[in-house]
């Protein structure tokens, strides 16, 4: 490694997006400094975050040596190709395609789902939530057998999915709608205990009873 | 590289239009099938069972599904000419970001100027040329979004332009008038012989989009 490498992340302490960063950069061992960006109100964000993510002026931005890019997953694929150590992505071709699908499948489809299943008014939850089941099952399929999406060792997609992994069953907790159940899922849900027990991952979640607090305020009330 | 690659489509599909352009220009031998949308055969939903959507890639029997993830395994595969993505891993990241912008941006906001009328479609059409401005922003004074040479953000991009007749005519706007650095980008993409041949007519596209509002119920 260039020992003349500056890694800088702007992230929020709960955000997931911001978590998967931290997570590849602490699994390939590279140091950073990070920067905790307030983004609950638009006003509060720095001039640099808005100045190194003009497009969507949103966290997590990753600065290499002063270059910026922005979008957890475009960040996770310059993670893997300038950091060699630990892969998380496969080297085959086609499974490499199938790691990027079902990253894209937990942001494109799973991530709204949720959201809509936490904080739509209780009268819709339920059609969200049965969503939310379908497109678990779905993801549950990605796993084949495996202990974790990438295999023996966490990989992409494992990190994209964080927030089914840490985030899902503290919103089950307050919403009181059971969207991950052990019967239903129990690949999916072996996962998520697998993924939480991580060290490396441990190292990389927010404290749940903040992360709650935060759920709380947000969820409409029954 | 042998095996037999097979794309799965629907002649109108932008998404569609990118995975034949980048077949196209690794001059890559596959058989092209027309789906029928309103009749999804069994061979679509067997091989794309999560989504039920075109376009398919298809290579030595295994699928591969959405057009991004598409375009770039067939440039890791047929990494001999023709390079989409450049070498350097920033300026990847910036032309992943970009095509992201285009998947995240352009079909929303394009689609929403032939869904809607009066004040929400004003607001489609203003979304739609800022986002424009953005990437022309992006281009600056380059020949392609890739450089000097066409790549990745390129084929994002591109198919949009022959739905651009399309959105005007729904529109009542020209695209031309606000963004002539964009068209002349997409004026000169279509010199290229990969890209000509895979983008669809604009005549057709807008008899295509009247249907489709026709079945939408929209006037």
């Amino acid at each position: 490694m260039d020992m003349g490498d500056e890694v800088k992340v702007f992230g929020s302490w709960g955000s997931p997006f911001s978590r998967r960063v931290e997570l590849a950069l602490l699994l390939k061992g590279v140091p950073y400094e990070y920067i905790e960006e307030d983004i609950f109100v638009f006003e509060n964000k720095s001039p640099l975050l808005l100045q190194y993510n003009p497009v969507h002026k949103k966290v997590p931005v990753l600065l290499h040596n002063g270059k910026p890019i922005a979008e957890s997953l475009v960040i996770l694929e310059y993670i893997e190709e300038t950091w060699k150590a630990n892969p998380i992505l496969p080297e085959d071709p086609y499974d490499k395609a199938m790691a990027r699908f079902w990253a894209k499948f937990l942001d494109d489809k799973c991530l709204p789902a949720i959201r809509k299943a936490a904080f739509s008014p209780e009268n819709e939850r339920e059609e969200a939530a049965e969503e939310v089941r379908d497109c678990l099952k779905t993801l549950e399929s990605a796993l084949n057998g495996k202990r974790f999406f990438g295999g023996d060792a966490i990989g992409m997609v494992d990190i994209a999915a964080n927030f089914v992994g840490f985030w899902l069953r503290i919103i089950q907790e307050v919403t009181g709608e059971e969207l991950l159940s052990v019967e239903k899922l129990p690949e999916l849900f072996k996962w998520t205990e697998e993924f939480v027990s991580c060290s490396v991952v441990k190292k990389c979640l927010p404290p749940k009873d903040k992360v709650l607090d935060v759920v709380k305020a947000r969820v409409a009330p029954k | 590289m042998e095996g037999g690659v097979v794309l799965l489509d629907f002649w109108a599909s932008m998404f569609g239009m990118r995975v034949r352009i980048a077949l196209a220009e690794k001059e890559i031998k596959y058989e092209y099938s027309e789906q029928d949308l309103r009749n999804k055969s069994d061979l679509l939903l067997q091989m794309n069972p999560v989504h039920k959507k075109i376009p398919v890639l298809i290579h030595n029997g295994k699928p591969i599904c959405e057009s991004l993830v598409q375009v770039q395994y067939i440039d890791e595969v047929w990494n001999d000419q023709a390079p989409l993505l450049p070498a350097d891993p920033y300026k990847r990241a910036t032309a992943r970001f970009w095509a992201d912008f285009v998947d995240k941006k352009m079909y929303d906001s394009g689609s929403r100027i032939w869904k809607t009328k009066g004040e929400e479609q004003e607001a489609a059409k203003k979304e739609f040329i800022e986002n424009l401005k953005l990437l022309e922003g992006e281009l600056g004074d380059n020949l392609y979004f890739g450089g000097e040479g066409f790549g990745y953000v390129d084929v994002a991009l591109v198919p949009f332009y022959c739905w651009f007749y399309a959105y005007e005519q729904c529109g009542n706007f020209s695209i031309e008038a606000e963004c002539p650095k964009l068209i002349a980008w997409a004026k000169r993409c279509m010199q290229k012989e990969s890209v000509a041949k895979s983008l669809a007519d604009p005549e057709k596209v807008y008899e295509f989009l009247l249907q489709l509002k026709k079945a939408y119920g929209i006037e």
